[in-house]
Protein backbone atom coordinates (compact mmCIF):
# COMPACT_ATOMS: atom_id res chain seq x y z
CA UNK A 1 0.00 0.00 0.00
CA UNK A 2 2.89 2.24 0.81
CA UNK A 3 4.30 1.69 -2.65
CA UNK A 4 1.07 2.75 -4.33
CA UNK A 5 0.93 5.74 -2.09
CA UNK A 6 4.39 7.03 -2.93
CA UNK A 7 3.59 6.75 -6.63
CA UNK A 8 0.82 9.26 -5.98
CA UNK A 9 3.26 11.76 -4.55
CA UNK A 10 4.85 14.31 -6.80
CA UNK A 11 8.54 13.59 -7.51
CA UNK A 12 9.77 16.95 -6.18
CA UNK A 13 8.08 16.26 -2.83
CA UNK A 14 9.74 12.86 -2.68
CA UNK A 15 13.15 14.37 -3.53
CA UNK A 16 12.76 17.14 -0.94
CA UNK A 17 11.77 14.61 1.74
CA UNK A 18 14.88 12.56 0.97
CA UNK A 19 17.19 15.57 1.15
CA UNK A 20 15.64 16.60 4.49
CA UNK A 21 16.04 13.02 5.77
CA UNK A 22 19.75 12.81 5.03
CA UNK A 23 20.41 16.31 6.40
CA UNK A 24 18.68 15.32 9.65
CA UNK A 25 20.78 12.16 9.90
CA UNK A 26 23.95 14.19 9.32
CA UNK A 27 22.77 16.68 11.96
CA UNK A 28 22.17 13.84 14.44
CA UNK A 29 25.41 11.97 13.83
CA UNK A 30 28.20 14.39 12.80
CA UNK A 31 28.53 16.07 16.23
CA UNK A 32 28.78 12.70 18.03
CA UNK A 33 31.26 11.48 15.41
CA UNK A 34 33.49 14.53 15.88
CA UNK A 35 33.55 13.98 19.67
CA UNK A 36 34.59 10.35 19.16
CA UNK A 37 37.26 11.17 16.53
CA UNK A 38 38.96 13.81 18.67
CA UNK A 39 39.13 11.53 21.69
CA UNK A 40 41.83 9.65 19.73
CA UNK A 41 43.82 12.77 18.86
CA UNK A 42 47.21 13.31 20.44
CA UNK A 43 46.90 17.12 20.48
CA UNK A 44 46.09 18.90 23.73
CA UNK A 45 43.72 21.21 21.88
CA UNK A 46 40.27 19.93 20.96
CA UNK A 47 39.66 20.49 17.26
CA UNK A 48 43.29 20.10 16.20
CA UNK A 49 44.26 16.66 14.91
CA UNK A 50 47.54 15.58 16.53
CA UNK A 51 47.90 12.05 15.21
CA UNK A 52 46.34 8.88 16.61
CA UNK A 53 46.94 8.47 20.32
CA UNK A 54 45.37 6.78 23.32
CA UNK A 55 46.87 9.21 25.83
CA UNK A 56 43.50 10.67 26.87
CA UNK A 57 42.18 7.19 27.62
CA UNK A 58 45.30 6.41 29.67
CA UNK A 59 44.81 9.63 31.56
CA UNK A 60 41.14 8.90 32.10
CA UNK A 61 41.84 5.49 33.62
CA UNK A 62 44.45 7.05 35.91
CA UNK A 63 41.97 9.67 37.17
CA UNK A 64 40.87 8.39 40.60
CA UNK A 65 38.10 10.99 41.03
CA UNK A 66 36.58 9.97 37.72
CA UNK A 67 36.79 6.28 38.55
CA UNK A 68 35.17 6.86 41.96
CA UNK A 69 32.28 8.67 40.26
CA UNK A 70 31.94 5.82 37.77
CA UNK A 71 31.70 3.36 40.67
CA UNK A 72 28.96 5.48 42.27
CA UNK A 73 27.09 5.62 38.95
CA UNK A 74 27.16 1.86 38.53
CA UNK A 75 26.07 1.24 42.13
CA UNK A 76 23.11 3.63 41.82
CA UNK A 77 22.16 2.38 38.35
CA UNK A 78 22.18 -1.28 39.43
CA UNK A 79 20.04 -0.92 42.55
CA UNK A 80 17.63 1.61 41.13
CA UNK A 81 17.10 -0.52 38.01
CA UNK A 82 16.35 -3.67 40.01
CA UNK A 83 13.91 -1.91 42.33
CA UNK A 84 12.20 0.10 39.58
CA UNK A 85 11.80 -2.97 37.37
CA UNK A 86 10.04 -4.97 40.10
CA UNK A 87 7.80 -2.09 41.19
CA UNK A 88 7.11 -0.91 37.63
CA UNK A 89 6.17 -4.39 36.39
CA UNK A 90 3.74 -4.87 39.29
CA UNK A 91 2.23 -1.46 38.54
CA UNK A 92 1.86 -2.33 34.84
CA UNK A 93 0.07 -5.58 35.72
CA UNK A 94 -2.28 -3.71 38.04
CA UNK A 95 -3.03 -1.09 35.38
CA UNK A 96 -3.54 -3.59 32.57
CA UNK A 97 -5.37 -6.43 34.29
CA UNK A 98 -7.73 -4.85 36.70
CA UNK A 99 -9.92 -2.22 35.17
CA UNK A 100 -11.90 -1.22 38.18
CA UNK A 101 -10.59 -0.54 41.62
CA UNK A 102 -10.86 2.23 44.10
CA UNK A 103 -8.52 5.23 43.47
CA UNK A 104 -7.56 3.75 40.11
CA UNK A 105 -7.67 7.14 38.34
CA UNK A 106 -5.37 8.71 40.91
CA UNK A 107 -2.96 5.83 40.52
CA UNK A 108 -2.89 6.33 36.74
CA UNK A 109 -2.00 9.98 37.28
CA UNK A 110 0.81 9.41 39.77
CA UNK A 111 2.34 6.65 37.66
CA UNK A 112 2.51 8.82 34.55
CA UNK A 113 3.34 12.21 36.06
CA UNK A 114 7.02 11.54 36.82
CA UNK A 115 7.56 10.97 33.08
CA UNK A 116 6.41 14.40 31.97
CA UNK A 117 7.58 16.49 34.92
CA UNK A 118 10.71 18.56 34.10
CA UNK A 119 13.93 17.29 35.74
CA UNK A 120 14.47 20.56 37.58
CA UNK A 121 11.08 20.36 39.31
CA UNK A 122 11.58 16.73 40.29
CA UNK A 123 15.03 17.64 41.64
CA UNK A 124 13.67 20.49 43.78
CA UNK A 125 10.84 18.32 45.11
CA UNK A 126 13.14 15.51 46.20
CA UNK A 127 15.79 17.79 47.70
CA UNK A 128 13.19 19.57 49.86
CA UNK A 129 11.63 16.26 50.90
CA UNK A 130 14.91 14.53 51.76
CA UNK A 131 16.15 17.44 53.86
CA UNK A 132 12.76 17.69 55.52
CA UNK A 133 12.62 14.04 56.60
CA UNK A 134 16.30 14.19 57.59
CA UNK A 135 17.56 11.62 55.09
CA UNK A 136 21.34 12.02 54.68
CA UNK A 137 22.27 12.91 51.09
CA UNK A 138 24.45 10.30 49.41
CA UNK A 139 24.26 7.16 47.29
CA UNK A 140 21.05 6.00 49.00
CA UNK A 141 19.19 9.27 48.40
CA UNK A 142 20.32 9.27 44.74
CA UNK A 143 19.10 5.69 44.33
CA UNK A 144 15.73 6.48 45.92
CA UNK A 145 15.33 9.44 43.54
CA UNK A 146 16.21 7.35 40.47
CA UNK A 147 13.70 4.65 41.46
CA UNK A 148 11.01 7.33 41.69
CA UNK A 149 11.34 8.40 38.04
CA UNK A 150 12.20 4.95 36.66
CA UNK A 151 9.09 3.14 37.98
CA UNK A 152 7.00 5.08 35.46
CA UNK A 153 9.20 4.32 32.47
CA UNK A 154 9.28 0.60 33.28
CA UNK A 155 5.49 0.59 33.80
CA UNK A 156 4.89 2.21 30.38
CA UNK A 157 7.15 -0.21 28.51
CA UNK A 158 5.76 -3.33 30.24
CA UNK A 159 2.18 -2.14 29.82
CA UNK A 160 2.58 -1.77 26.05
CA UNK A 161 3.84 -5.37 25.98
CA UNK A 162 0.87 -6.58 28.07
CA UNK A 163 -1.53 -4.82 25.71
CA UNK A 164 -0.30 -6.98 22.80
CA UNK A 165 -0.48 -10.22 24.78
CA UNK A 166 -2.91 -13.02 23.96
CA UNK A 167 -4.82 -13.91 27.17
CA UNK A 168 -5.76 -17.40 25.86
CA UNK A 169 -2.36 -18.82 26.92
CA UNK A 170 -2.97 -17.89 30.52
CA UNK A 171 -6.52 -19.20 30.35
CA UNK A 172 -5.28 -22.51 28.93
CA UNK A 173 -2.78 -22.86 31.78
CA UNK A 174 -5.36 -22.23 34.45
CA UNK A 175 -7.80 -24.59 32.74
CA UNK A 176 -5.09 -27.20 33.32
CA UNK A 177 -5.24 -26.45 37.04
CA UNK A 178 -2.13 -24.30 37.33
CA UNK A 179 -2.23 -22.09 40.41
CA UNK A 180 -2.33 -18.31 40.01
CA UNK A 181 1.33 -17.98 40.98
CA UNK A 182 2.32 -20.80 38.64
CA UNK A 183 0.44 -19.17 35.74
CA UNK A 184 2.28 -15.95 36.41
CA UNK A 185 5.71 -17.56 36.70
CA UNK A 186 5.42 -20.07 33.84
CA UNK A 187 3.22 -18.23 31.34
CA UNK A 188 2.76 -14.52 31.98
CA UNK A 189 6.32 -13.65 32.99
CA UNK A 190 8.04 -15.42 30.05
CA UNK A 191 5.59 -13.73 27.67
CA UNK A 192 6.18 -10.22 29.01
CA UNK A 193 9.92 -10.79 29.59
CA UNK A 194 11.03 -8.78 26.51
CA UNK A 195 8.99 -5.86 27.85
CA UNK A 196 10.43 -6.26 31.35
CA UNK A 197 14.00 -6.40 30.00
CA UNK A 198 13.35 -3.48 27.67
CA UNK A 199 12.00 -1.46 30.59
CA UNK A 200 14.99 -2.45 32.75
CA UNK A 201 17.47 -1.37 30.04
CA UNK A 202 15.67 1.94 29.64
CA UNK A 203 15.79 2.45 33.42
CA UNK A 204 19.50 1.64 33.43
CA UNK A 205 20.14 4.14 30.64
CA UNK A 206 18.12 6.89 32.30
CA UNK A 207 19.89 6.31 35.62
CA UNK A 208 23.30 6.46 33.96
CA UNK A 209 22.30 9.67 32.11
CA UNK A 210 20.75 11.73 34.86
CA UNK A 211 22.51 14.98 35.74
CA UNK A 212 20.00 17.43 37.21
CA UNK A 213 18.21 15.30 39.80
CA UNK A 214 21.41 13.61 40.96
CA UNK A 215 23.27 16.89 41.38
CA UNK A 216 20.49 18.06 43.73
CA UNK A 217 20.27 14.99 45.95
CA UNK A 218 23.93 13.94 46.08
CA UNK A 219 26.12 14.27 49.15
CA UNK A 220 29.87 14.60 49.59
CA UNK A 221 31.74 11.78 47.86
CA UNK A 222 28.67 10.36 46.10
CA UNK A 223 29.01 12.24 42.79
CA UNK A 224 28.05 10.15 39.75
CA UNK A 225 29.91 10.09 36.45
CA UNK A 226 27.59 12.41 34.45
CA UNK A 227 27.49 14.97 37.29
CA UNK A 228 31.29 14.87 37.53
CA UNK A 229 31.62 15.29 33.76
CA UNK A 230 29.08 18.13 33.82
CA UNK A 231 31.34 19.95 36.29
CA UNK A 232 34.34 19.39 34.01
CA UNK A 233 32.48 20.67 30.93
CA UNK A 234 31.44 23.85 32.72
CA UNK A 235 35.09 24.60 33.45
CA UNK A 236 36.65 23.88 30.06
CA UNK A 237 36.64 21.71 26.95
CA UNK A 238 39.42 19.10 27.08
CA UNK A 239 40.22 15.99 25.02
CA UNK A 240 39.90 13.95 28.22
CA UNK A 241 36.18 14.81 28.26
CA UNK A 242 36.03 13.50 24.69
CA UNK A 243 37.46 10.20 25.87
CA UNK A 244 34.89 9.92 28.71
CA UNK A 245 32.13 10.93 26.29
CA UNK A 246 33.18 8.24 23.82
CA UNK A 247 32.99 5.67 26.59
CA UNK A 248 29.49 6.86 27.53
CA UNK A 249 28.29 6.82 23.91
CA UNK A 250 29.70 3.29 23.57
CA UNK A 251 27.82 2.20 26.69
CA UNK A 252 24.49 3.62 25.51
CA UNK A 253 24.93 2.12 22.01
CA UNK A 254 25.55 -1.25 23.63
CA UNK A 255 22.39 -0.86 25.73
CA UNK A 256 20.15 0.20 22.84
CA UNK A 257 21.39 -2.58 20.56
CA UNK A 258 20.92 -5.17 23.33
CA UNK A 259 17.40 -3.91 23.90
CA UNK A 260 16.59 -4.07 20.17
CA UNK A 261 18.02 -7.58 19.93
CA UNK A 262 15.80 -8.74 22.80
CA UNK A 263 12.68 -7.17 21.28
CA UNK A 264 13.56 -8.42 17.79
CA UNK A 265 14.10 -12.03 18.83
CA UNK A 266 10.81 -12.13 20.73
CA UNK A 267 8.90 -10.90 17.67
CA UNK A 268 10.10 -13.77 15.47
CA UNK B 1 -8.65 -20.59 42.56
CA UNK B 2 -8.33 -20.99 38.80
CA UNK B 3 -9.68 -19.10 35.85
CA UNK B 4 -11.91 -22.03 34.84
CA UNK B 5 -13.61 -21.76 38.21
CA UNK B 6 -13.96 -18.10 37.52
CA UNK B 7 -15.49 -18.75 34.13
CA UNK B 8 -18.13 -21.00 35.65
CA UNK B 9 -18.70 -18.33 38.22
CA UNK B 10 -19.05 -15.65 35.55
CA UNK B 11 -21.90 -17.57 33.97
CA UNK B 12 -23.51 -17.90 37.35
CA UNK B 13 -22.83 -14.25 38.03
CA UNK B 14 -24.45 -13.07 34.82
CA UNK B 15 -27.74 -14.25 36.22
CA UNK B 16 -27.17 -12.83 39.66
CA UNK B 17 -26.41 -9.14 40.12
CA UNK B 18 -25.43 -9.57 43.76
CA UNK B 19 -22.71 -12.11 42.88
CA UNK B 20 -21.60 -9.85 40.04
CA UNK B 21 -20.95 -7.04 42.47
CA UNK B 22 -19.04 -9.40 44.73
CA UNK B 23 -16.81 -10.57 41.84
CA UNK B 24 -16.14 -6.99 40.88
CA UNK B 25 -15.10 -6.17 44.40
CA UNK B 26 -12.72 -9.15 44.52
CA UNK B 27 -11.19 -8.09 41.20
CA UNK B 28 -10.77 -4.58 42.47
CA UNK B 29 -8.92 -5.80 45.57
CA UNK B 30 -6.58 -7.89 43.49
CA UNK B 31 -5.64 -4.88 41.35
CA UNK B 32 -5.11 -2.81 44.43
CA UNK B 33 -2.84 -5.50 45.90
CA UNK B 34 -0.63 -5.55 42.77
CA UNK B 35 -0.40 -1.79 42.81
CA UNK B 36 0.39 -1.33 46.50
CA UNK B 37 4.23 -1.45 46.35
CA UNK B 38 4.51 1.10 43.54
CA UNK B 39 1.68 3.11 45.07
CA UNK B 40 3.34 3.39 48.48
CA UNK B 41 6.70 4.20 46.90
CA UNK B 42 5.32 6.94 44.66
CA UNK B 43 3.28 8.47 47.46
CA UNK B 44 6.37 8.64 49.62
CA UNK B 45 8.87 9.77 46.98
CA UNK B 46 6.67 11.67 44.55
CA UNK B 47 3.34 12.88 45.93
CA UNK B 48 4.57 14.05 49.34
CA UNK B 49 7.62 15.81 47.79
CA UNK B 50 5.20 17.49 45.36
CA UNK B 51 3.13 18.80 48.27
CA UNK B 52 6.18 19.93 50.23
CA UNK B 53 7.22 22.20 47.33
CA UNK B 54 4.04 24.21 47.78
CA UNK B 55 4.45 24.22 51.58
CA UNK B 56 8.01 25.56 51.32
CA UNK B 57 6.97 28.25 48.86
CA UNK B 58 5.05 29.96 51.71
CA UNK B 59 7.92 29.65 54.21
CA UNK B 60 10.32 32.44 55.06
CA UNK B 61 13.89 32.59 53.96
CA UNK B 62 16.66 32.02 56.49
CA UNK B 63 20.31 32.94 56.28
CA UNK B 64 21.45 29.34 55.78
CA UNK B 65 19.18 28.88 52.78
CA UNK B 66 17.07 26.15 54.35
CA UNK B 67 13.73 27.83 55.00
CA UNK B 68 12.24 28.31 58.43
CA UNK B 69 8.86 26.67 58.57
CA UNK B 70 7.31 29.56 60.43
CA UNK B 71 6.37 33.14 59.66
CA UNK B 72 4.29 32.00 56.69
CA UNK B 73 3.99 34.57 53.91
CA UNK B 74 3.28 34.96 50.21
CA UNK B 75 6.45 36.97 49.44
CA UNK B 76 7.86 34.29 47.14
CA UNK B 77 4.68 34.15 45.06
CA UNK B 78 4.51 37.94 44.85
CA UNK B 79 8.06 38.00 43.51
CA UNK B 80 6.84 36.11 40.43
CA UNK B 81 5.47 39.45 39.19
CA UNK B 82 8.90 41.16 39.23
CA UNK B 83 10.15 42.39 35.84
CA UNK B 84 13.23 40.12 35.95
CA UNK B 85 11.12 37.03 36.60
CA UNK B 86 8.63 38.03 33.94
CA UNK B 87 11.44 38.45 31.40
CA UNK B 88 12.83 35.01 32.21
CA UNK B 89 9.41 33.32 32.09
CA UNK B 90 8.56 34.98 28.76
CA UNK B 91 11.93 33.99 27.32
CA UNK B 92 11.54 30.38 28.54
CA UNK B 93 8.05 30.00 27.11
CA UNK B 94 9.21 31.56 23.81
CA UNK B 95 12.19 29.17 23.63
CA UNK B 96 10.04 26.13 24.50
CA UNK B 97 7.31 27.00 21.96
CA UNK B 98 9.73 27.82 19.15
CA UNK B 99 11.75 24.66 19.82
CA UNK B 100 8.57 22.55 19.76
CA UNK B 101 7.51 24.11 16.43
CA UNK B 102 10.98 23.61 14.90
CA UNK B 103 11.10 19.99 16.08
CA UNK B 104 7.58 19.40 14.76
CA UNK B 105 8.25 20.82 11.27
CA UNK B 106 11.61 19.11 10.77
CA UNK B 107 10.58 15.96 12.64
CA UNK B 108 7.32 15.53 10.69
CA UNK B 109 8.99 15.60 7.28
CA UNK B 110 11.68 13.28 8.64
CA UNK B 111 9.28 10.78 10.26
CA UNK B 112 7.05 10.85 7.16
CA UNK B 113 10.02 10.06 4.96
CA UNK B 114 11.06 7.08 7.14
CA UNK B 115 7.49 5.77 7.50
CA UNK B 116 6.88 5.80 3.73
CA UNK B 117 9.97 3.79 2.72
CA UNK B 118 8.82 0.80 0.69
CA UNK B 119 10.74 -2.02 2.38
CA UNK B 120 10.07 -2.92 5.99
CA UNK B 121 13.79 -3.62 6.51
CA UNK B 122 14.72 -0.09 5.33
CA UNK B 123 12.19 1.42 7.74
CA UNK B 124 13.54 -0.67 10.64
CA UNK B 125 17.13 0.28 9.87
CA UNK B 126 16.36 4.00 9.63
CA UNK B 127 14.38 3.80 12.86
CA UNK B 128 17.32 2.16 14.68
CA UNK B 129 19.48 5.04 13.41
CA UNK B 130 17.07 7.43 15.16
CA UNK B 131 16.99 5.34 18.34
CA UNK B 132 20.76 5.46 18.87
CA UNK B 133 21.00 9.23 19.42
CA UNK B 134 17.69 9.05 21.35
CA UNK B 135 19.30 6.68 23.87
CA UNK B 136 22.71 8.38 23.86
CA UNK B 137 23.73 10.46 26.83
CA UNK B 138 22.11 13.89 26.68
CA UNK B 139 25.06 15.58 28.38
CA UNK B 140 27.54 14.16 25.87
CA UNK B 141 25.36 15.29 22.97
CA UNK B 142 25.23 18.81 24.41
CA UNK B 143 29.00 18.75 24.95
CA UNK B 144 29.43 18.01 21.23
CA UNK B 145 27.82 21.37 20.42
CA UNK B 146 29.95 23.17 22.97
CA UNK B 147 32.94 21.87 21.02
CA UNK B 148 31.52 22.80 17.61
CA UNK B 149 30.40 26.29 18.58
CA UNK B 150 33.52 27.38 20.50
CA UNK B 151 35.86 29.98 18.96
CA UNK B 152 37.94 27.36 17.14
CA UNK B 153 35.04 24.93 16.64
CA UNK B 154 34.10 23.72 13.17
CA UNK B 155 30.74 25.48 12.99
CA UNK B 156 32.37 28.77 13.97
CA UNK B 157 35.12 28.25 11.38
CA UNK B 158 32.51 27.46 8.72
CA UNK B 159 30.58 30.62 9.61
CA UNK B 160 33.69 32.77 9.47
CA UNK B 161 34.72 31.25 6.14
CA UNK B 162 31.36 31.99 4.54
CA UNK B 163 30.97 35.21 6.48
CA UNK B 164 27.47 34.23 7.58
CA UNK B 165 27.92 33.96 11.35
CA UNK B 166 30.52 34.35 14.08
CA UNK B 167 30.98 32.57 17.38
CA UNK B 168 27.54 31.51 18.59
CA UNK B 169 28.53 29.97 21.94
CA UNK B 170 26.83 31.61 24.96
CA UNK B 171 24.08 33.16 22.82
CA UNK B 172 20.39 32.27 22.33
CA UNK B 173 20.92 30.68 18.87
CA UNK B 174 23.39 28.25 20.48
CA UNK B 175 20.78 27.30 23.08
CA UNK B 176 18.25 26.72 20.27
CA UNK B 177 20.65 24.51 18.36
CA UNK B 178 21.35 22.49 21.50
CA UNK B 179 17.66 22.07 22.35
CA UNK B 180 16.74 21.15 18.77
CA UNK B 181 19.54 18.61 18.72
CA UNK B 182 18.63 17.24 22.13
CA UNK B 183 14.89 16.85 21.69
CA UNK B 184 14.37 16.15 17.97
CA UNK B 185 14.42 12.34 18.49
CA UNK B 186 11.67 12.74 21.15
CA UNK B 187 9.46 14.23 18.43
CA UNK B 188 10.38 11.82 15.65
CA UNK B 189 9.59 8.55 17.47
CA UNK B 190 5.90 9.20 18.36
CA UNK B 191 5.34 10.82 14.93
CA UNK B 192 6.80 7.78 13.20
CA UNK B 193 4.58 5.45 15.24
CA UNK B 194 1.48 7.44 14.25
CA UNK B 195 2.34 7.88 10.54
CA UNK B 196 3.33 4.25 10.06
CA UNK B 197 -0.11 3.15 11.27
CA UNK B 198 -1.97 5.28 8.69
CA UNK B 199 -4.09 3.31 6.25
CA UNK B 200 -2.90 4.78 2.93
CA UNK B 201 -5.96 3.49 1.06
CA UNK B 202 -7.82 6.38 2.71
CA UNK B 203 -5.41 8.83 1.06
CA UNK B 204 -5.84 7.02 -2.24
CA UNK B 205 -9.60 7.23 -1.93
CA UNK B 206 -9.24 10.96 -1.36
CA UNK B 207 -7.07 11.32 -4.46
CA UNK B 208 -9.56 9.26 -6.50
CA UNK B 209 -12.18 11.79 -5.50
CA UNK B 210 -10.02 14.50 -7.08
CA UNK B 211 -8.44 15.89 -3.93
CA UNK B 212 -5.10 17.53 -4.70
CA UNK B 213 -1.98 16.21 -2.97
CA UNK B 214 -2.00 19.17 -0.59
CA UNK B 215 -5.69 18.74 0.17
CA UNK B 216 -5.28 15.01 0.80
CA UNK B 217 -2.39 15.73 3.16
CA UNK B 218 -4.21 18.46 5.04
CA UNK B 219 -7.57 16.67 5.31
CA UNK B 220 -6.48 13.04 5.68
CA UNK B 221 -2.82 12.42 6.57
CA UNK B 222 -2.41 15.26 9.05
CA UNK B 223 -5.54 14.49 11.15
CA UNK B 224 -4.63 10.79 11.21
CA UNK B 225 -1.17 11.56 12.59
CA UNK B 226 -2.56 13.81 15.33
CA UNK B 227 -1.86 11.39 18.25
CA UNK B 228 1.82 11.45 17.29
CA UNK B 229 1.82 15.24 17.00
CA UNK B 230 0.30 15.58 20.48
CA UNK B 231 2.61 13.06 22.17
CA UNK B 232 5.72 14.45 20.44
CA UNK B 233 4.84 18.07 21.25
CA UNK B 234 4.38 17.28 24.95
CA UNK B 235 7.61 15.29 25.07
CA UNK B 236 9.49 18.27 23.57
CA UNK B 237 7.67 21.24 25.12
CA UNK B 238 7.86 20.22 28.79
CA UNK B 239 11.58 19.40 29.05
CA UNK B 240 12.37 22.48 26.90
CA UNK B 241 10.45 24.64 29.37
CA UNK B 242 12.44 23.26 32.30
CA UNK B 243 15.75 22.93 30.42
CA UNK B 244 18.80 23.39 32.57
CA UNK B 245 21.79 21.48 31.15
CA UNK B 246 21.60 22.92 27.61
CA UNK B 247 21.31 26.64 28.51
CA UNK B 248 23.92 26.14 31.24
CA UNK B 249 26.53 24.72 28.86
CA UNK B 250 25.68 26.60 25.64
CA UNK B 251 24.04 29.78 26.93
CA UNK B 252 25.34 32.80 28.78
CA UNK B 253 24.20 35.31 31.35
CA UNK B 254 21.76 36.89 28.89
CA UNK B 255 20.07 33.62 28.07
CA UNK B 256 19.07 32.49 31.60
CA UNK B 257 16.00 30.29 31.37
CA UNK B 258 13.57 29.15 34.07
CA UNK B 259 15.52 25.96 34.75
CA UNK B 260 18.76 27.84 35.44
CA UNK B 261 16.95 30.45 37.47
CA UNK B 262 15.39 27.79 39.72
CA UNK B 263 18.69 25.98 40.20
CA UNK B 264 20.43 29.24 41.16
CA UNK B 265 17.87 29.75 43.95
CA UNK B 266 19.12 26.55 45.54
CA UNK B 267 22.77 27.40 44.86
CA UNK B 268 24.27 30.87 44.89
CA UNK B 269 21.07 32.81 45.69
CA UNK B 270 20.18 30.57 48.68
CA UNK B 271 16.48 31.33 48.51
CA UNK B 272 14.67 28.01 48.80
CA UNK B 273 11.15 29.44 49.28
CA UNK B 274 11.44 31.49 46.06
CA UNK B 275 12.89 28.48 44.24
CA UNK B 276 9.93 26.43 45.50
CA UNK B 277 7.44 29.02 44.26
CA UNK B 278 9.10 29.03 40.81
CA UNK B 279 8.99 25.21 40.69
CA UNK B 280 5.36 25.27 41.78
CA UNK B 281 4.58 27.75 39.00
CA UNK B 282 6.36 25.75 36.29
CA UNK B 283 4.45 22.66 37.43
CA UNK B 284 1.15 24.47 37.00
CA UNK B 285 2.09 25.82 33.54
CA UNK B 286 3.02 22.27 32.59
CA UNK B 287 -0.23 20.74 33.83
CA UNK B 288 -2.37 23.39 32.11
CA UNK B 289 -0.44 23.00 28.84
CA UNK B 290 -0.82 19.22 28.93
CA UNK B 291 -4.55 19.33 29.68
CA UNK B 292 -5.26 21.99 27.03
CA UNK B 293 -3.26 20.09 24.44
CA UNK B 294 -5.00 16.78 25.16
CA UNK B 295 -8.44 18.43 25.12
CA UNK B 296 -7.80 20.15 21.79
CA UNK B 297 -6.61 16.85 20.34
CA UNK B 298 -9.55 14.88 21.67
CA UNK B 299 -12.06 17.31 20.19
CA UNK B 300 -10.75 17.39 16.64
CA UNK B 301 -10.00 13.70 16.18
Amino acid sequence: MTAQHSSLRRPWVERWLGINGWIVFAFLYLPILIVVVFSFSGASNVGVWGGFSLRWYERMFGNTQLLASLENSLWVALWSTIAATVLGTAAALALDRYRKWATRGAFDAIVYMPVIIPDVTMAVMLLLWFTQIGLPLGRVSITLAHIAFNISFVAIVVRSRLAHMDPSMEEAASDLYASRWKVFRKVTLPLIMPGVLGGALLALTLSLDDVVITSFVQGPGSTTLPVHVFGLIRRSVTPEINAVSTLMIGASMFLVLTSLAIQGRSND
Amino acid sequence: MTLSDEKARTEEVAANPRLERKAERRESWRGFFHAIPAYVYLIFFFVLPLIIVYVFSFASRSRTGKPELEGWNTDSWQRLGEPLVRTIVTRSVFVAVLNTVLCLVIGYAFAYWIATRRKQSTRTLLLILVLIPFWSNFLVRTYAWRMLLDSDGYITQLGEMTGLWGRMLFTLPAVFLGLLYGYLPFMVLPLYAAIERIDWSLVEAGRDLYASGTQAFRKITLPLSRPGIIAGSILVFIPSLGAYVTPDILGGAKTTLLGNFIVSQFGSARNWPFGSALSGAILMIMLVATIVYFRSGAKTV
